[in-house]
C-alpha cells in the first residue's frame, strides 16, 4: 500500500510539473522575449513642464512621480540601456542581472524574472522600472509607495520613441529624450534611404536559438525588419498563435531564404560556419551565398537605443545582397 | 499485480505482424508526410532510386531531396528508435518493480538528465570549438550518475532489499537533482527558454549522427532486456516466490535497471524528456493482449516505435510550417489515458 501511495503522488507530480512546463514555456514566449503586444500601449502624454511632480499613464495604470528621481531601479535591460543614453544614468542606483550594457551600469544580482520585492526594496528606490511584473508585484510595490514604470515590449519603432520620451518625463530629461528620438530618427531615416532599390523583397530567416525559434513580423524585431523591406519565411506560421514560434527545418530550407539573421551567436555558440555545417542547410542560398549574418544576442531581443545599430547592420546585409 | 488477466503467454505470430505492421505503417505515413510536402509517388521513386541496380527518375530536386534524406529521414528513424526504448523500459521498469504506474524516469534519469542538459546549457554553450554537442553528453553523463546514486543508496540503507527501497531512493534522489537543476536554472536566468523546451522533449534537431550515437546502446540494452521477458514472467509472482524458484531476482533486477536506465539516457540525451510514452504504450499492450512480459516486451517495443514516430508527426504538421514540443503532445494524450491505468490498478490492487 505504502508503496502504491507514494507512486501517486510522484507520477501526480510529474503531470503537474509538465503543465508548469508547458504554461512556464508559454509564459516565457510571451513575456521573456517580449511578446506580449503592450495591452495599453503608453500613451505617455508628455508633460507640457518637465516640473515635478509628474503623472504618467503606463502600462500598470496611472504612475505619480513626486520629486525627481535620484534612486532608479531598472530591471530591464532595454529600460537600462535608454536611461543612460537619455542621461539618466546618473539617477540608477541598481540594475538587473541581465541590464550589461553601456558598461558602467551598476549591475548587481536582482532578478528581472524572478524579481524579490525585498531586495529591491532594499536599494531604496524611488522608481523601479520593469519591462514586466506579474499583478501580485506590483501591488507590492503600490503597498510600499515606489512608483512602478512598465515599459513592455513594443510592436514597432514607434512604441521605442514612446518610451524614451516617457523615460524623459519620468527622470527629468525630457529634453535628452527629445534629442535622442530625433537624432534615432534622422539616421532611420538615413539608413532607410540609402537601400538599393530591389525588385522583389528579399526573404530571411531569423533565428533566436538553435532549436529554429524565431519571430514573426508581428514582433518588434520582426517590425524591423519590415522597415528595410524584408520579407519574413516565418509569417506563415502565424497560425502558430505566437509571435516566437519554432520553425521545422525542412520548411526553412525549403523556402531558401536570401538572408539569415543568427541571433544566437552567444547563447549557442551559432556561426556562419556552424549553420553550414548543418545537415542539407548549405542548399540555402544565404548560406551558399555568404549572407549569413552573425548578430549581438542582447542587441537583437532588445528595443533601445541600439536598434539603430542593428537596423545598421540589416540594411548593409541588404546591400551585400546588390553587390 | 496484473495476474489476473493473465493470457496465452506465448508470443502468437499473429500479434508480432501486427505489431511490425504497425511499425511499418507509421514509418511510411512519417516518412510521407510533413510540413514540406514532397508528393507520395516521388518519395517512393526516390526511395526505390536508392536501391541497388534500380534506376528511376524520382522528380526530387536537389533541395528536396536532401530534406527527405538529411531531415524527414532521420527524425523519423529517431523517434522510432526513442519511442521503441522508452516503452520497452517503462514495461521493463513496470516488471522488476511490481509497479503498474514505473516509468523509465523512475529512478531518477529525468532529472539527473534535466541536470546535466541544463548545465551544458548554461556553462557550455554548443559552438564550433566543441568536436561533438555537449548537451547530449552532459544529459546522458547525468542520467547515469543519477541512477547509480539511486541504486547504491537504495540498496545500501536498506535491510530488506526491497523494490520500495530502489523506488523512493530514485523519488529522493530526483527531488535533489530538480532541486540543483532549478538552482542552476535560476542563476543563469537567460537560458530559462532552452532549458524548458528540453524538458518538453523535441526531435527538431534530428540528425543521421544523433541516430549513430543512440543505435548502440539503445540495441545493447534492448537485447539485455527482451532476452530477460521469461524470469520477468516469473518475478511477477513475488520476490520470495521467484527467488525459491531458484531465480536470482537481485541480480536480474540490477541487470535490467542498468539496461533500461542505459537506454532511457541514451534516448533522452538526444531526445530531451518525452513523458508517458513509457507508460502509455507497455499498459495498451497490457489491456489489449494480457500481462506477460513475453508479449508486452516485444510489443512495447513495437508499438512505442509507431506511436512517437506518430506523434512527432503531429508535432510538426498540426501548426505547420511551425513545431509543437512532443512532450505537450504526448502528455494530453498521456494523462487521460494515464487516469484511467490508475483507476483500474486500483481496483486490481
Amino acid at each position: 500500500m505504502d508503496r502504491t501511495h507514494t507512486h501517486y503522488g510522484r507520477n501526480e507530480l510529474r503531470i503537474a510539473q509538465l503543465f508548469t512546463a508547458v504554461i512556464v514555456v508559454v509564459g516565457l514566449l510571451a513575456v521573456a522575449c517580449g511578446s506580449s503586444p503592450a495591452p495599453n500601449s503608453p500613451a505617455s502624454a508628455p508633460a507640457e513642464v518637465a516640473g515635478f511632480p509628474v503623472t504618467l499613464d503606463s502600462a500598470a495604470g496611472r504612475v505619480e512621480i513626486a520629486t525627481e528621481p535620484e534612486r532608479i531601479v531598472s530591471l530591464s535591460p532595454t529600460a537600462t540601456e535608454m536611461l543612460f543614453a537619455i542621461d539618466a544614468g546618473g539617477q540608477v542606483v541598481a540594475v538587473d542581472d541581465q541590464s550589461d550594457y553601456p558598461q558602467e551600469v551598476p549591475t548587481t544580482e536582482l532578478s528581472g524574472y524572478e524579481p524579490n520585492v525585498e531586495a529591491i526594496a532594499s536599494y531604496e528606490p524611488d522608481l523601479i522600472v520593469m519591462d514586466a511584473a506579474p499583478p501580485a508585484l506590483q501591488r507590492s510595490f503600490r503597498k510600499l509607495e515606489i512608483p512602478l514604470l512598465l515599459q513592455p515590449a513594443p510592436t514597432d519603432i514607434s512604441g521605442t520613441y514612446e518610451q524614451l520620451e516617457e523615460l524623459g518625463v519620468a527622470t527629468g530629461r525630457v529634453e535628452e529624450a527629445e534629442v535622442l528620438v530625433s537624432e534615432m530618427r534622422a539616421e532611420i531615416d538615413e539608413l532607410i534611404a540609402a537601400l538599393p532599390t530591389l525588385d522583389e523583397p528579399p526573404t530571411y530567416y531569423h533565428e533566436l536559438d538553435d532549436t529554429y525559434f524565431t519571430v514573426t513580423s508581428e514582433t518588434f524585431i520582426g517590425e524591423i525588419y519590415s522597415l528595410v523591406g524584408l520579407e519574413n519565411i516565418a509569417d506563415e506560421a502565424k497560425g502558430a498563435g505566437s509571435g516566437y514560434p519554432q520553425l521545422s527545418p525542412e520548411y526553412i530550407i525549403e523556402s531558401d531564404p536570401d538572408l539569415i539573421f543568427l541571433a544566437d551567436t552567444e547563447c549557442c555558440g551559432q556561426s556562419a560556419e556552424t549553420v553550414a555545417e548543418r545537415a542539407g542547410w548549405d542548399r540555402i542560398a544565404a548560406v551558399h551565398n555568404g549572407h549569413v549574418v552573425e548578430l549581438s544576442d542582447d542587441v537583437a531581443s532588445r528595443w533601445g537605443p541600439r536598434v539603430v545599430d542593428l537596423l545598421r547592420n540589416v540594411a548593409d546585409a541588404v546591400a551585400a545582397l546588390e553587390g | 499485480m496484473c495476474a489476473t488477466e493473465l493470457r496465452p503467454a506465448t508470443l502468437r505470430s499473429v500479434w508480432l505482424l501486427t505489431g511490425l505492421a504497425g511499425m511499418g505503417v507509421a514509418l511510411v505515413v512519417g516518412v510521407m508526410l510533413g510540413p514540406v510536402s514532397l508528393g507520395p509517388v516521388a518519395i517512393v521513386r526516390e526511395l526505390l532510386d536508392r536501391l541497388p541496380l534500380i534506376e528511376v527518375a524520382s522528380g526530387l530536386d536537389e533541395r528536396e531531396a536532401v530534406i527527405l534524406w538529411e531531415l524527414r529521414m532521420p527524425r523519423v528513424v529517431l523517434a522510432g528508435l526513442v519511442g521503441a526504448m522508452l516503452a520497452l523500459s517503462g514495461a521493463a521498469y513496470q516488471g522488476v518493480f511490481r509497479n503498474p504506474l514505473a516509468d523509465p524516469y523512475l529512478l531518477g534519469v529525468a532529472a539527473g538528465a534535466g541536470l546535466g542538459a541544463t548545465v551544458a546549457i548554461a556553462y557550455f554553450p554548443a559552438s564550433s570549438q566543441w568536436p561533438v554537442d555537449p548537451l547530449p553528453l552532459a544529459a546522458f553523463a547525468g542520467a547515469l550518475v543519477a541512477v547509480f546514486a539511486t541504486y547504491t543508496l537504495g540498496r545500501s540503507g536498506a535491510r530488506s532489499r526491497t523494490a520500495s527501497t530502489l523506488i523512493l531512493a530514485g523519488v529522493a534522489m530526483a527531488s535533489f537533482l530538480t532541486a540543483l537543476q532549478t538552482y542552476v536554472q535560476q542563476r543563469e536566468s537567460d537560458t530559462l527558454r532552452q532549458v524548458f523546451a528540453w524538458i518538453l522533449g523535441q526531435l527538431t534537431t534530428a540528425s543521421w549522427p544523433q541516430v549513430t550515437l543512440v543505435l548502440p546502446y539503445l540495441v545493447v540494452s534492448a537485447i539485455v532486456i527482451l532476452s530477460h521477458r521469461r524470469l520477468l514472467d516469473v518475478m511477477a509472482v513475488g520476490d520470495e516466490e521467484a527467488d525459491s524458484l531458484g531465480v536470482d531476482t537481485r541480480r536480474i533486477r540490477l541487470l535490467i535497471v542498468i539496461a533500461a536506465s542505459l537506454g532511457t539516457a541514451a534516448a533522452v540525451s538526444v531526445s530531451g524528456l518525452i513523458a508517458f510514452v513509457g507508460i502509455i504504450v507497455p499498459h495498451t499492450v497490457r489491456l489489449l493482449l494480457g500481462a506477460s512480459y513475453r508479449i508486452v516486451l516485444p510489443l512495447s517495443l513495437m508499438l512505442g516505435a509507431a506511436f512517437l514516430i506518430l506523434t512527432d508527426l503531429a508535432a510538426r504538421t498540426l501548426i505547420s510550417p511551425a513545431e509543437l514540443p512532443i512532450g505537450v503532445i504526448t502528455a494530453v494524450l498521456g494523462a487521460p489515458f494515464f487516469l484511467v491505468v490508475l483507476r483500474r490498478s486500483r481496483s486490481i490492487t
